[in-house]
């Protein structure tokens, strides 16, 4: 001890920055943060005179100039008069739009094929080990222009599509799109909306009344269909009060396409198919891990105290595969939402084509436009990562 | 003893030889137990919903299998100077589309006279990678010497000097592009990456918060911005006049991206060692790069790996994004192809000519890591 002291005593010296553990942590910090302002200083400075030789400025004034080109897939209102901001916006939406839809499919199909893997039936087990190898193995872009490619050369044209009379004249399936039908809410779709509201809430209400009950007397409701025909009825019953106030808008052909009624267009309909199937193939086998981690002896556990199968695995296997399969799942929605940035290579207009495509070739803000879209993807990501995190938390295991 | 035996034998006629307990020649099992019968029984009729799901899958087979094969080689046509042409002798798919563009769907734009050199150098690619890959190869030490030339034979090879014809980096192309990206942005990305985990588990507070914004912002960020990164304002970062070479623009921004998701698969492995081991490497003196080199990496690698090579496939895959801003790996190769009006609407040979390409060497980098996996189980098999 004393030994110790007294070497620690002898002050500092100049061959401790480099000896002593210490000083050199704080040497090593300093000569780090010293390159990197450097660094920044060297490239900020080439930013500026490069900028000046061309006679740029940097500045976000551009996104209200008028953006003078046309976008297929607006959600909000939209026109070539319209600003570059707002087609930004339109971008974001779109980009929002696919991402969703993929997470959905993508969701509901990896979790399909996970346990269809682990099936006892060895065709079907067998069947979805090709398809997950082969999606996975097989790059997303290459995939998205796949189906883009069958779907623009391999679907009739909308006259032929027409001329086929589609599914009962009412859907058609053209190379310019799936055509259905669109609903028009007449007058009083505002009492429906209301009973869905008060049933959504009675069944929050029932969902917790319910397990006050069971958790005092034992007795057990059938939670999940009762709240199940009290949302669906509900709504239905307030809308035949109405007298069906609904009609429906059913495209027609008109010149070279379909005008009318609710369309997925092919951009939308390739990328979504293409981004789902490849995120389902990675997601089946995060399932099927998780599944996996579970042990036997659990399921035997809860079979031996009574629980029927449906219960054994809603209440036992799978909450504790979920604490397995959320963390990974997460990364699985951050790689769609960002892979979804490919659909600049088949012309659907999300965040990257906009933005980064037609904005940044027509106005030659290169770093701004760039800078956007990189903030926009952060965004995003933070946003889906923020709320799995939320969702680890609410599932995983709850420890002293 | 003998008696008993006796006795039996007058029974012999009516219940078949008898024997003493535990000399009983096994019976063979009964026939519902064993053979294909039992196995289809058991694997594909053992219950109604599995029987539902046989039918079920049985009919996706005949419903996809069928019409697949005929359109891919029964109704196929292989030669031809035009989709017309294949039109008029099959209905199917026209693989000579692809047979007639097939020099540059691997080679891209590289002078037809040179493509010897990228043949030599995909022959050296091999030599390099079988010692480095398998450890039971014979004069494998010399292979490993080989393998650590390698990048500058390639280099000159592909690249020209050293008295071979130069060639631009802009006439690279097809999956010799796709070889080059990947292949260099998996040897660079793994040392960066190893670096950026130890970084972010540091001691020192700096050191760690630059690497966890540099990983985490990369990993916010598709690749296809940092690849947009480099087509368009790279250049505004340097000294005014310098101009830099498209394709090693790319080549950084790929391995910066892949260094930063390798980092994370590494930083998992790194938790996963136990605090004793580096406690011990201490207790024995090491300094901090050898407790690293010889103790921690070693076990953090080794069950990282698995990881490791996803991100290699990921990284591999996504050396198609590269057609976005220009560069002709066999995608872009393909859609320029398709331009041409002799041969439009040709699009599904291409992408899946192409798809079959990309799972070749997918799968068999998966497949490798399964196998090394194996190998490196030194623990308690169970």
């Amino acid at each position: 001890m004393a030994v110790a002291e007294s070497h620690m005593d002898q002050g500092f010296t100049f061959s401790k920055l480099w000896r002593d553990k210490r000083y050199r942590g704080v040497l090593m910090q300093i000569l780090v943060i010293a390159g990197l302002f450097a660094f920044v200083t060297f490239i900020v400075h080439n930013a500026i005179e490069n900028l000046a030789a061309l006679g740029k400025t940097f500045g976000f004034a551009f996104l209200n100039t008028p953006a003078s080109y046309d976008i297929n897939q607006a959600f909000i209102e939209y026109d070539s008069r319209s600003s570059h901001f707002r087609a930004g916006l339109v971008g974001i939406i779109n980009t929002g739009v696919v991402a969703v839809c993929g997470i959905v499919l993508a969701t509901i199909l990896g979790f399909l094929f996970g346990v269809l893997r682990l099936s006892n039936n060895w065709l079907v087990s067998r069947l979805v080990y090709c398809y997950v190898e082969f999606t996975r193995n097989v790059p997303v872009l290459v995939q998205i222009l796949l189906w883009y490619g069958i779907i623009v050369n391999s679907l009739p044209t909308p006259k032929v599509a027409a001329a086929d009379h589609g599914i009962w004249d009412v859907i058609f399936l053209s190379n310019r799109g799936l055509y259905i039908p669109a609903p028009v809410f007449g007058d009083g779709t505002w009492l429906a909306g209301i009973a869905l509201v008060i049933a959504i809430a009675f069944a929050i209400f029932f969902k917790i009344w319910a397990k006050k009950t069971q958790d005092a007397t034992g007795k057990i409701y059938p939670v999940f269909t009762i709240n199940l025909a009290v949302i669906i009825g509900l709504p239905l019953l307030a809308f035949a009060a109405m007298g069906f106030p609904l009609t429906w808008e059913i495209p027609e052909l008109k010149g070279f396409n379909f005008k009318g009624g609710a369309v997925l267009k092919p951009e939308f309909t390739a990328l979504w198919l293409a981004l789902s199937l490849y995120t389902a193939a990675f997601i089946a086998e995060i399932v099927r891990a998780g599944i996996q981690a579970v042990s036997h002896g659990q399921t035997e556990a809860s079979y031996a105290l009574g629980l029927k199968p449906s219960w054994t695995l809603r209440l036992v296997v799978i909450p504790q595969a979920l604490r397995v399969i959320v963390p990974p799942l997460t990364s699985q929605y951050l790689n769609l939402t960002k892979n979804s940035s490919l659909a600049i290579a088949i012309g659907y207009m999300d965040i990257v084509a906009t933005i980064g495509g037609i904005t940044l070739n027509q106005t030659g803000k290169e770093m701004e436009c760039v800078i956007i879209v990189m903030a926009i993807y952060l965004a995003f990501s933070l946003m889906i990562s923020l709320f799995m995190n939320w969702y680890n938390k609410h599932i995983a295991l709850v420890e002293r | 003893m003998t008696d008993i035996s006796q006795d039996k034998s007058a029974l012999q006629d009516d219940h078949g030889p008898d024997y003493a307990p535990g000399t009983h020649p096994s019976l063979p099992p009964p026939s519902s137990s064993v053979g294909p019968i039992h196995w289809i029984r058991v694997n594909l009729f053992s219950s109604i919903p599995n029987i539902l799901l046989t039918i079920l899958a049985v009919w996706v087979l005949w419903a996809t299998i069928p019409g697949l094969l005929n359109w891919a080689l029964f109704d196929a046509a292989f030669q031809g100077d035009s989709r017309s042409d294949c039109r008029a002798v099959a209905e199917g798919a026209c693989w000579a589309f692809i047979s007639s563009r097939f020099g540059q769907f691997i080679y891209g734009f590289y002078p037809v006279e040179l493509r010897w050199r990228v043949d030599l150098a995909a022959i050296g690619l091999v030599m390099a990678l079988v010692p480095l890959l398998f450890d039971k190869v014979p004069y494998r030490r010399f292979g490993l010497y080989f393998a650590a030339a390698y990048p500058f034979i390639a280099y000159f090879l592909l690249m020209g000097g050293l008295g071979l014809e130069p060639v631009e980096t802009s006439k690279f192309g097809g999956f010799m592009l796709t070889m080059v990206i990947g292949v260099t942005g998996i040897a660079v990305s793994l040392p960066i990456g190893i670096v950026l985990a130890l970084g972010r588990r540091s001691d020192m507070p700096i050191v760690r918060v630059l690497c966890v914004v540099f990983i985490e912002f990369i990993r916010g960020v598709p690749l296809i911005t940092l690849l947009f990164v480099a087509s368009t304002m790279l250049n505004y970062f340097l000294p005014p006049g310098t101009t830099f070479d498209l394709l090693l623009r790319v080549l950084i921004m790929v391995v910066l991206f892949a260094s930063a998701y390798l980092a994370e698969v590494v930083r998992g492995g790194l938790q996963a060692i136990p605090k004793g081991q580096t406690e011990a490497a201490d207790a024995l003196g090491l300094t901090y790069w050898k407790a690293m080199r010889l103790v921690i990496l070693p076990q953090a690698l080794k069950i990282s790996i698995p990881g490791i090579v996803n991100t290699f496939i990921g990284l591999f895959k996504d050396t198609t994004l590269v057609i976005i801003i220009g560069l002709l790996d066999p995608l872009g190769i393909g859609k320029a192809a398709l331009a041409d009006a002799k041969w439009q609407g040709l699009a599904a040979e291409v992408y899946i000519f192409i798809a079959i390409l990309f799972f070749i060497c997918c799968f068999g980098m998966s497949r490798y890591s399964l196998y090394l996996e194996n190998k490196l189980h030194t623990g308690h098999k169970r």
